[in-house]
């Protein structure tokens, strides 16, 4: 009888603890934003938005990291976006069963967990000096569409796998071809799941400092880009940049820029999870 | 070459057929992207590790106990910067293995389903925000804390870098552990009720060893996480190499060299630009060996209940 009231005990403490390190998660969460507010929010403004770089703090706005952050992204996407998605249907509809279907799949789970500073010397050598592109946005967008693709590829497959065996043998029996059935049938289905991986990608993307350091974005770039090949900067590049200098200044401007990242991010993910939520329910029924 | 040839007319006899050929053919090819990736990523870190040690014996490499490439005396030993690594690594582990699996026997043995479902969204919010981020509430908020408890904690620190990386993680813990233990059967569960357990000896002696290999997968890869992590550890653990395991001293970590290489202003083909590449191998190397430990433990003992 006494046995059995410490073990019940034991389950409390258990459960209190659990509930302790929950709330320490989300205390950390909290006291994060609440510190990043406190400091930036006073610093956010128009002019903080739509100012170029400076070495004086109050006169330092985040344009040319904005310009440049947008116009990496929009190249990631354009460059991983088709390629991720044609090889997670490759490996999901054709290639489940022979070897070099195998092979890739190791490969891309080997992929994706590759630091992500690594993918940045494979861009410095590959796109930086191979090819010759310089420290240029195209440089970085190729790097970061690298990065995100064993992400999209995943959750491709995913998205596909969950498109029930039934609708596929429909359009088969009816005539049309592997091709014809995934393209009219399967990815009709699987795009709610499909567009979510990307925006989980993307916001991923925004995110990443380390590969683009490397490839030579810079830290103070006084005009917008104009083109692919021009020099940039990009948000985190710029919040690593200012945390890095001593003036008290500069941190109220990271704080600043690290509101306006964290506006980006988080509007993404909150995309990504009012789709997944939407389609989930679409594809139970 | 015949079997090309009929392959060739073959394809081009029927206009579905072909179609169907190039595309699938296509998909193909943008597949085999990504092995080049890999091959890439091999070729380019072998040849300039091979240059690098052209120039630098390998057994300093790996004897020296200092590492000052960018100074006037210069030292190419690796062991500072992997110990300022595991140090680091081995902080946030130690936070987010506890945490991360405890959290996750709770939203799956104890928690009402609301709770968990309100819950694991806020700490997934975790795992999105980007690591500079991180970088900047480590060395602005963490540690200023840590000073008031510890006196005399330097401004950089592996202690507040590890702690930050290590709350960092545990979502990922969380969400992979939970996975894991979602996938034993219930059965499992309702003997151990039906035997007269309490939920905690349900939990710890059912179905955590039930769900090991998951859970060991889940820290395995958490701790090549911690291993690649570059923001946190470059903004608030410090720049400089030292070899120690004092938490309360700055650090310097594989990931971080190569960052404060990239910002410099190195010559091309010095031998501290080379050097990235041999530090690049050894992390490469380093996560490399544990992200195939934890894909062959899932292939061998993972699918045991699923």
């Amino acid at each position: 009888m006494n046995k059995q009231r410490t073990h019940q005990r034991k389950d409390t403490a258990f459960r209190y603890l659990a509930l302790a390190c929950t709330g320490l998660g989300l205390l950390v969460l909290a006291l994060l934003l609440y510190d990043i507010f406190a400091r930036g929010s006073g610093r956010l403004s128009w002019d903080f938005i739509t100012h170029l770089p400076s070495r004086f703090p109050e006169k330092a706005g985040i344009l040319t990291a904005l310009a440049g952050m947008v116009s990496v992204m929009v190249l990631t996407m354009i460059f991983a976006f088709p390629v991720g998605i044609a090889t997670g249907i490759y490996l999901e509809e054709y290639g489940t069963r022979n070897r070099f279907a195998r092979i890739l799949e190791i490969n891309i789970a080997n992929l994706a967990g590759v630091p992500s500073i690594i993918y940045g010397i494979l861009g410095l050598e590959i796109f930086v000096r191979f090819c010759r592109l310089g420290n240029s946005i195209l440089a970085g967008a190729l790097t970061l569409a690298l990065l995100i693709l064993p992400v999209i590829v995943v959750s491709t497959r995913e998205a596909i796998r969950a498109v029930p065996r039934s609708f596929r043998e429909g359009s088969l029996a009816m005539g049309a071809t592997q091709w014809q059935t995934i393209w009219n049938v399967v990815l009709p289905s699987a795009f709610g799941g499909i567009i979510t991986g990307l925006i989980l990608a993307i916001s991923r993307a925004i995110g990443e400092t380390a590969p683009l350091i490397v490839v030579g974005a810079l830290v103070y770039v006084p005009f917008i880009p104009e083109g692919p090949l021009d020099q940039f900067t990009v948000l985190p590049v710029q919040i690593f940049n200012w945390i890095s200098r001593p003036q008290a200044g500069f941190a109220t401007n990271a704080a600043a820029a690290i509101i306006v990242l964290l506006t980006f991010t988080f509007v993404l993910n909150g995309i990504a999870v009012y789709l997944r939520h939407k389609w989930y329910k679409k594809v139970k029924h | 070459m015949n079997r090309l040839l009929t392959w060739f007319e073959h394809i081009f006899s029927d206009k579905a057929m072909m179609q169907e050929r190039i595309i699938k053919l296509f998909l193909m090819l943008c597949s085999l992207l990504t092995v080049l990736v890999t091959l890439g990523i091999i070729a380019v870190l072998a040849v300039d590790t091979f240059r690098f040690f052209q120039v630098v014996s390998i057994i300093d490499f790996f004897t020296d106990t200092q590492w000052t490439p960018l100074f006037e005396d210069k030292h190419f030993g690796i062991l500072p910067l992997l110990t300022g690594t595991l140090l680091t690594s081995f902080i946030a582990i130690i936070i987010a293995v506890p945490m991360g699996l405890t959290i996750a026997v709770y939203l799956n043995e104890y928690a009402p389903k609301q709770f968990t479902r309100v819950i694991k969204p806020l700490l997934e919010i975790l795992a999105a925000i980007p690591t500079v981020v991180y970088g900047f509430f480590a060395l602005l908020v963490v540690t200023p804390l840590l000073q008031k408890i510890i006196p005399g904690l330097g401004g950089f620190n592996a202690l507040s870098a590890g702690l930050v990386m290590g709350i960092m993680i545990m979502p990922y813990i969380t969400s992979l552990s939970e996975d894991a233990l979602r996938a034993v059967p219930g059965s499992l569960r309702e003997a151990a009720y039906g035997m007269g357990s309490t939920r905690l000896q349900t939990a710890f002696r059912v179905m955590i060893p039930a769900a090991s290999s998951g859970i060991m997968v889940s820290v395995i890869l958490a701790i090549s996480r911690a291993i690649g992590e570059t923001m946190i550890v470059a903004i608030a653990a410090g720049q400089q190499a030292r070899l120690t395991l004092n938490p309360a001293s700055s650090v310097e970590t594989i990931t971080t060299y190569i960052v404060q290489v990239s910002m410099g202003d190195v010559p091309r083909d010095s031998i501290e630009y080379k050097s990235i590449f041999a530090a690049g191998m050894a992390l490469f190397v380093f996560t490399f060996i544990l992200n195939n430990i934890s894909f062959w433990i899932k292939r061998r003992i993972g699918n045991k209940y699923e």
